[in-house]
């Protein structure tokens, strides 16, 4: 029994790393979109198996949480958003998808190897979890460092806390208190992002950082 | 006596979010630029009122003890003159139609929401909660930045929000590692994440996981802090927000973020078997101070170029913690007081400045001293004290700072003295042109309040000349507690 319990969790937060490599080649915006749905309802089954087998219910609420918000009204919004802007064509990328995968290969091999030494003492399913959950967050930023459009960022950050959210569950017994402050904090966020697209497209009719990036700050 | 404590905790808290949401009600601008102030006022009472009093115990989520109290009542010090500052700035920015009403109502929450956030980082006893505050506190920041909407403060938002957003994750990620350190000795729940508990307890905790989540949490914090080469957000938020935000972005949500870092350091300090923390602040303060300095020689808009220095003082300032020990505790103490208190005077005299010229160009401003004597040769002796020049304050700290660590590790006093020298010939080198010369621009008369800048200038120069021994005492109190 012990092995499956801990061979679904590992699973289920492997599913996550997976489907962070899949947002990071996608290069157009609705199935980008659509993967980081994906990306939030794994990560909601593994929050809610963490809570099975922790015998936690207050992680029930964060994996609902994750269900509902991320991974689908978050999408949705954003559909919107992409459908009113009319910005539904292909995403520019810093570099090509080739380098950025074996970059991504490079983080999830650092993570690991960082991540299982340090947690020695922690029990098995912790590290791997905490393994796992670096994996994300790392891929995450290289999503949010290698697209020039702001939705794009937006949904790489949006994983990286996932990542997070993964990472505070499979810490035995933190308190309520941070899980729910990182589901408001990723509602907040939201929000902003929300005015910041909005203003960006009152100003300029674009959602490219591009566009914004032609002013370096000091003018000379 | 104890229950009083409580509730001046409690207000230091409550007035500030209280007046956020009764600011962003009410219409009237004059009115909630009066309340503003009135709300920051007495925040800085309550906080003030905190050295008289005897000390609550620490509970599960705040806590109150010498090392916090320096940060509260020097945050909501700046606070209320800023906000006095602000009334005046903001006036000036209606007339000239950058900003409507609505935009201020706005602006007056979002202000109180900042100071509610950094005063619960401040207070709080828990890292989870400490978490909280400094991201609230950073959102509410990102908002005010891009409050102009034009092309330049929406993208310096933008920036500020990414960079700050990635930095708070690995602060988090940090302080869920912490947390799992903590597990196998403190046990579950709230203990495991109460700061109290967890230096009594960090000496069995396993050194590994916590030299881990001191990396994340310092590259997290520090690049709230401004550190290099995190620092990319911190230029363009300084430059291309309201006037009044700079002044608090610089004199205090950096100090905030130090603060943090500074609790892990001490958390780190008492495992036998962790890194030292020291070398890592030693080592990006000096790259911070040293790539500033010669930053702030090419700089030609006159917000940034502070900027750029702030950045310089944050390093000077991670240096001196970094050394640690009585002296350099005391220095570095010393040096973040005068330095807050300095720049935003700077600020407030460059918000006035950039208000009657126009412009944020330092070549359309010159010859400040014979158009507005009373501004340009405030700015001088802003410029002079945070240069470091005799006998203001910050000549003062730095002297400590830098003998501090020639008595401790002379060679590391090279690279410090060198920065701090370039930084000090790419000031004077500006101010000259800014101050003197043929007069360039609208020589109009500044309707403005000089009261919060004289005041700041005053306490830096009265600090260079005496420090009363109360204030020593503590500080030293303070040092001992750094360690």
């Amino acid at each position: 029994m012990d092995r499956l319990v801990f061979d679904i969790a590992h699973l289920l937060a492997g599913g996550l790393v997976l489907v962070s490599f899949m947002l990071l080649y996608q290069n157009r915006l609705y199935a980008l979109l659509n993967i980081f749905g994906l990306h939030a309802f794994v990560l909601s089954l593994s929050v809610a198996w963490q809570a099975y087998i922790q015998n936690a219910p207050h992680l029930y609420v964060t994996a609902s949480i994750a269900l509902l918000l991320k991974a689908i009204v978050i999408p949705m919004a954003l559909h919107r958003i992409i459908r009113r802007l009319g910005i539904n064509r292909e995403i520019e990328t810093v570099v090509g998808i080739g380098p950025t995968m074996l970059a991504g290969m490079g983080l999830v091999a650092l993570s690991m190897s960082i991540m299982l030494q340090i947690t020695a003492e922690a029990g098995q399913l912790a590290r791997e979890d905490m393994a796992f959950s670096l994996s994300v967050v790392l891929l995450g930023l290289l999503i949010m460092v290698s697209r020039r459009n702001a939705v794009s960022q937006v949904i790489g950050f949006m994983s990286l806390e996932n990542g997070l959210v993964l990472a505070a569950a499979g810490a035995k017994g933190m308190p309520l208190v941070v899980e729910f402050s990182v589901a408001f904090s990723i509602l907040i966020a939201f929000i902003v992002i929300g005015i910041f697209l909005f203003r960006i497209r009152e100003r300029f009719d674009t959602v490219d950082i591009n566009a914004l990036d032609s002013f370096r700050g000091e003018q000379q | 006596m104890n229950t009083m404590t409580v509730d001046v905790v409690t207000a230091i808290l409550v007035i500030p979010i209280g007046s956020a949401a009764l600011l962003a009600l009410l219409p009237n601008y004059r009115l909630t630029a009066r309340l503003n102030m009135l709300a920051s006022f007495l925040t800085f009472l309550a906080a003030g009122s905190l050295f008289f009093l005897e000390r609550p115990a620490p509970g599960s989520y705040l806590l109150i003890d010498d090392l916090n109290i320096v940060f509260i009542v020097l945050n909501t010090f700046i606070g209320f003159t800023t906000s006095v500052f602000s009334a005046s700035y903001i006036a000036h920015e209606l007339e000239t139609g950058r900003l409507t009403p609505n935009h201020l109502r706005f602006y007056h929450a979002m202000y109180q929401v900042l100071m509610f956030g950094m005063n619960l980082a401040l207070v709080a006893n828990n890292i989870g909660l400490m978490w909280v505050a400094i991201e609230l506190a950073t959102l509410s920041t990102v908002l005010m930045v891009g409050m102009y909407r034009t092309h330049e403060s929406l993208e310096a938002a933008w920036k500020y929000f990414i960079l700050g957003s990635v930095g708070i994750a690995l602060a988090l990620f940090g302080t869920i590692l912490f947390y799992l350190a903590a597990l196998p000795v403190v046990g579950e729940g709230l203990d495991a994440m109460t700061w109290t508990i967890l230096i009594d307890h960090v000496a069995s905790f396993d050194p590994a996981l916590l030299n881990v989540a001191f990396v994340f949490l310092l590259l997290g914090y520090g690049t709230k802090v401004g550190l290099v080469p995190l620092h990319a957000w911190l230029p363009d938020a300084h430059a291309e927000g309201p006037t009044p935000i700079s002044a608090v972005l610089s004199g205090l949500l950096l100090n905030v973020a130090l603060y943090a870092i500074l609790r892990f350091k001490l958390l780190l300090a008492a495992n036998p078997g962790a890194i030292a923390p020291g070398p890592l602040l030693i080592t990006m303060g000096l790259t911070s101070l040293i790539f500033a300095a010669f930053m702030l020689y090419r700089r030609r808009d006159i917000k940034r170029m502070f900027a750029y220095s702030s950045i310089e003082h944050m390093g000077i300032i991670a240096f001196a913690f970094g050394m640690g020990g009585p002296l350099a505790n005391f220095a570095g103490l010393l040096h973040m007081t005068m330095h807050s208190l300095t720049k935003s005077a700077i600020f407030f005299a460059v918000g006035h400045i950039a208000q009657v010229k126009g412009t944020q160009k330092i070549a359309d401003i010159r010859g400040l001293t014979v158009s507005h004597p009373l501004l340009g040769w405030s700015l001088v002796v802003g410029v002079v004290a945070i240069a470091g020049l005799p006998p203001l304050g910050v000549f003062m700290s730095e002297f400590l700072v830098v003998s501090s660590s020639f008595a401790r590790a002379p060679w590391l006093a090279i690279p410090l003295v060198f920065g701090i020298l370039v930084a000090f010939g790419a000031l004077l080198l500006r101010v000259g042109g800014l101050a003197f010369g043929e007069p360039v621009g609208s020589p109009a008369p500044v309707e403005a309040s000089y009261i919060p800048m004289f005041a700041h200038l005053t306490l830096v120069l009265a600090a260079g000349i005496y420090l009363p021994q109360p204030l020593v005492s503590w500080f030293q109190n303070v040092a001992a507690v750094l360690g």
